[in-house]
């Protein structure tokens, strides 16, 4: 089966990668481009894990094919630091030992930034049901919520 | 082993600092198992029975080796025979042999130049399979009639006439239990169930291993304990232990579940085939079918109180599946079951029992919360039918130091009496509740371990302190290190490094589990710290020409000390670095044993939640995790292990189970129907960290990461008695089961 050619831009960067058909944007991520802050927890968009951003819309990269990011930009953990300085959510989960093995926490960084981008003042429970898409078995989310509410009173009185 | 306890005032140790491994782990740039590769590298995949049971008549590769960029395809005939005992079980568990087990035991691997090549190969495998009668329920399966998962499996602890799926017998007790319960003024008698649950580690099983016709042979995976993958891959395979060198990459959750191999001996014996590397990642399905979850429980408990709340005597039967493998851990639900208590009066007995599932792995204190389910539950019903507080009655009946165990020893210092005054003391338990809302408590122990442990310090040209252990850092563990290195040497915490060590580096060192890795890698980098600090003190003593004795360590400064030892201006660790080179060469130091001062931890749980009586949800409303850590090192990690540990228990108790069908396969082989607790799920996690030092660690540290597992199944299944006034005696109480209860009653 023949190759697609997909030139897309990801954090900034334009990139070009050539993928096979049924190869998901994850596997393009981490195969092609060698971005392998996404991690796929379950293929299915059950996790989060895989999350990334898709011309700023929040997604399960293990849901989109390689294929369809041509022409668009995405957004990844490896994109979410400017330079040496740590985005407050990501210096906040640090902060609040909001992570124990660390494997779901990039999905759960870059779907925290979508909602704090769309409202910067959720309610715990609003955090918690955007956050709902995200596994994390370790922490049993309560240090999570906490560094997301944190950082998004930081955030807002930086504002 | 005589330990100094260290009772001074801690500089860092309580502290929270913020982890060294944090950059790397909130970037993406932390490189877990599936994020390494190597140059050449092929992709490997698994063939899987998609029957409970069948035997393998024929396994035809010739289609798949045909397809281009295929290179190599193995099976069990490309593994030595002649192994007995674990090391058989392993390897035919990572490869069947005459016959598939289960639903989704391998039966042949495929290694191609991609991961697509790979997968289209394994629908070209021709497999000819024979169905079997299967069985996956315990009690079945120990039934008359019942399909027998392979003969000659019992080992010599089970009576002759039991069925060839009863693979090991337990009995164990003490006193009179007749008398016992005649002194009883209430005796209940119940049975209960728990269903099987999965580790659930959001990281997959991944591995590339490297192997050539010399034998000898690299692997990097994502494992709790790399010295363990190295024994069995390398029993699997039939190679000499060291040749096989191990490097654990940054591990997403384990739990248990990665203290064992299921794809690490296959992509080696494909490597050795192909003579190229071979990568292999589990899919989520493959994960669930396929790895190990804990085992399914069935048990009969009965037990007599006092009518002012003492327990007069306890026996219990368990009877637990690991799936087509012995290991069910039987006897540790045994050995806990009663455990925190002080019965006089007390008998248990056990049995190991295969079916047609996944070999079972550890999982969180394996084999204790299906028996603190079952015993909790019935305390809570004493307590009820008794008109008692659930608390005072724990209290009651606490063990305490010097209580005899129900398990047989006499408890050195433990926390249960302090978790249990906290509980009772906190806002959680006077908290008022509403209509449908009921409240449950239940205390947990886990013994903790030691287990063979190695560590090495090596001080750093500027006087920078360098940590090599052999446990992988599964939820902050390196911050622990770090703090414990650092309030021995007395240096900045900034001024050290933890390096996890790969099995070429280092004496063996058993996993991270059994909520060893803070207390046994910790005491050995601690004992270790001294040796260096002998050393630095020689260093420092010599140059100022005076004995060693005569030298003291004090906040990383070397000082003379006593009447005779002189004037001399201290010297930093910075100091004597920077000249040792010239003075005697590299300082290090080393420790190396197996501790056996591990101290159990005790919890106690409240949980308050709501159920919706027209669906049956449960809404967990608050949550109170109590419990010892003898010394909390790094606090925030410590609450943690409690909050992680708890909601886990949460979804064991409400929703989370292995679902088979007629046809003995599993029915929800992904997370969307695997469906572990999210966040939208649960409320904040209360803690509250009990000290209690453990006498067997230089600064008191227990294990924490087990215990929080064992009360939430009772505490959980107390709060619903209590909100819907029906005994639930089988998990998990999902809202079709609750509201069943519900409708059924009166």
């Amino acid at each position: 089966m023949s190759k697609i050619h997909v030139t897309t831009t990801i954090n900034g960067d334009e990139v070009e990668y050539l993928c096979d058909p049924r190869e998901t944007l994850l596997d393009c991520l981490r195969d092609r481009v060698g971005l392998t802050g996404a991690k796929e927890g379950c293929g299915t968009g059950d996790c989060g894990a895989c999350s990334v951003t898709l011309d700023g819309r929040l997604v399960c990269s293990c849901l989109v094919l390689g294929a369809e990011a041509e022409g668009k930009e995405i957004t990844t953990i490896e994109g979410m630091a400017q330079g040496d300085d740590l985005h407050p959510l990501q210096r906040k989960f640090i902060e609040h030992a909001a992570l124990q093995c660390g494997v779901c926490t990039p999905g759960i960084l870059v779907a925290a930034k979508a909602l704090l981008e769309k409202n910067p003042d959720p309610t715990e429970t609003e955090m918690r049901y955007w956050l709902a898409g995200n596994l994390c078995r370790c922490t049993g989310y309560d240090k999570i919520i906490r560094a997301v509410m944190d950082a998004a009173e930081e955030m807002r009185e930086a504002s | 082993m005589a330990l100094d306890t260290d009772t001074k005032t801690f500089k860092y140790i309580g502290t929270r600092p913020d982890r060294p491994d944090g950059l790397d782990k909130v970037t993406g740039r932390a490189r877990f198992g599936a994020d390494f590769s190597m140059p050449g590298m092929l992709h490997g995949a698994i063939l899987r029975s998609p029957h409970a049971h069948a035997k393998i008549v024929k396994i035809d590769a010739t289609r798949a080796l045909a397809l281009a960029g295929v290179k190599a395809v193995v099976t069990r005939a490309d593994f030595p025979t002649g192994l007995t005992g674990e090391d058989w079980n392993i390897q035919e568990n990572v490869m069947a042999g005459e016959k598939a087990l289960y639903d989704g035991h391998a039966v042949a691997a495929v290694a191609a130049t991609s991961q697509l090549i790979a997968r289209d190969a394994l629908k070209l495998i021709e497999v000819t399979y024979e169905v079997l009668p299967h069985v996956t329920d315990v009690d079945k399966a120990m039934a008359e009639g019942a399909p027998v998962i392979r003969e000659g499996a019992a080992d010599y602890s089970v009576p002759e006439g039991l069925h060839p799926n009863i693979v090991r017998y337990m009995d164990t007790g003490r006193g009179d239990l007749d008398a016992g319960f005649a002194a009883a003024d209430l005796v209940l008698e119940e049975s209960y169930k728990t269903e099987a649950a999965h580790q659930g580690y959001i990281e997959p099983h991944a591995c590339v291993g490297q192997l050539g016709a010399d034998g000898k042979g690299e692997l990097w995976c994502c494992t709790q304990g790399h010295w363990f993958v190295r024994q069995m891959c390398t029993a699997v395979l039939g190679l000499e232990a060291t040749q096989l060198r191990v490097t654990p990459s940054e591990i997403g959750g384990g739990f248990g579940g990665k203290t064992t191999v299921f794809i690490d001996p296959v992509a080696l014996a494909l490597s050795r085939k192909a003579n190229r590397p071979v990568k292999i990642v589990m899919s989520r399905s493959e994960v669930l079918r396929a790895s190990g979850p804990t085992s399914s429980a069935s048990m009969d408990i009965k037990m007599g109180m006092t009518k002012d709340g003492k327990i007069t005597a306890a026996s219990g039967t368990f009877r637990m599946q690991g799936g087509a493998f012995p290991g069910a851990p039987v006897d540790v639900t045994t050995m806990l079951a009663f455990a925190n208590y002080d019965i006089e009066h007390v008998h248990h007995i056990g049995y190991d029992v295969m079916t047609n599932r996944p070999k079972q792995a550890a999982y969180r204190a394996p084999g204790a919360p299906m028996g603190a389910f079952a015993v909790e539950s019935m305390l809570d019903e004493l307590c009820r039918q008794l008109d008692l507080d659930p608390i005072e009655t724990r209290l009651k009946n606490a063990v305490k130091e010097g209580t005899r165990a129900t398990f047989g020893p006499k408890f050195p210092p433990v926390g249960l009496i302090e978790t249990l005054e906290a509980a009772r003391a906190h806002p959680n338990y006077g908290a008022p509740l509403g209509p449908n809302q009921g409240r449950g408590v239940a205390s947990g122990y886990w013994m903790n371990w030691g287990g063979e442990t190695s560590a090495s310090v090596a001080i750093g040209e500027d006087g920078t302190v360098q940590v090599s252990i052999g446990t992988p850092d599964i939820g902050g563990s390196r911050a622990s290190m770090a703090l414990m290195a650092a309030e021995a040497f007395g240096v900045p915490y900034e001024n050290v490094r933890v390096n996890i060590a790969d099995t070429g580096t280092l004496g063996i060192n058993e996993p991270t589990h059994g909520s060893r890795a803070t207390f046994a890698s910790g005491l050995a980098t601690v004992e270790a710290a001294k040796e260096a600090i002998g050393k630095l003190c020689k260093r420092a003593a010599d140059k100022w020409g005076i004995d060693a004795e005569a030298v003291t360590w004090e906040d990383g400064f070397a000082k003379p000390s006593g009447p005779n030892a002189g004037e001399f201006p201290p010297l930093s660790i910075a100091e004597i670095a920077s000249e040792m080179g010239s003075t005697g060469g590299p300082i290090s130091g080393h420790f190396e044993s197996s501790p056996d001062g591990f101290g159990g931890s005790f919890g106690t749980h409240i949980v308050d939640l709501e159920v919706d009586p027209e669906t049956g949800r449960s809404t967990i409303l608050r949550y109170l995790v109590v419990q010892d850590a003898g010394k909390a090192i790094h606090p925030a990690y410590v609450e943690g292990q409690f909050q992680g540990g708890a909601v886990q228990g949460i979804g064991w108790a409400l929703n989370e189970e292995y679902v088979y069908g007629e046809d003995g396969c599993l029915q929800n082989p992904i997370f969307l129907d695997y469906r572990v607790p999210v966040a939208s799920d649960l409320p904040m996690i209360d803690t509250v960290i009990v000290e209690v030092p453990n006498p067997g660690h230089p600064y008191g540290v227990r294990g924490v990461g087990e215990t929080g597992i064992t009360p939430p199944l009772p505490a959980v299944a107390n709060a619903v008695r209590a909100a819907i006034g029906v005994r639930m005696t089988q998990l998990p109480l999902t809202p079709p089961r609750v509201l069943a209860a519900i409708k059924g009653r009166g």
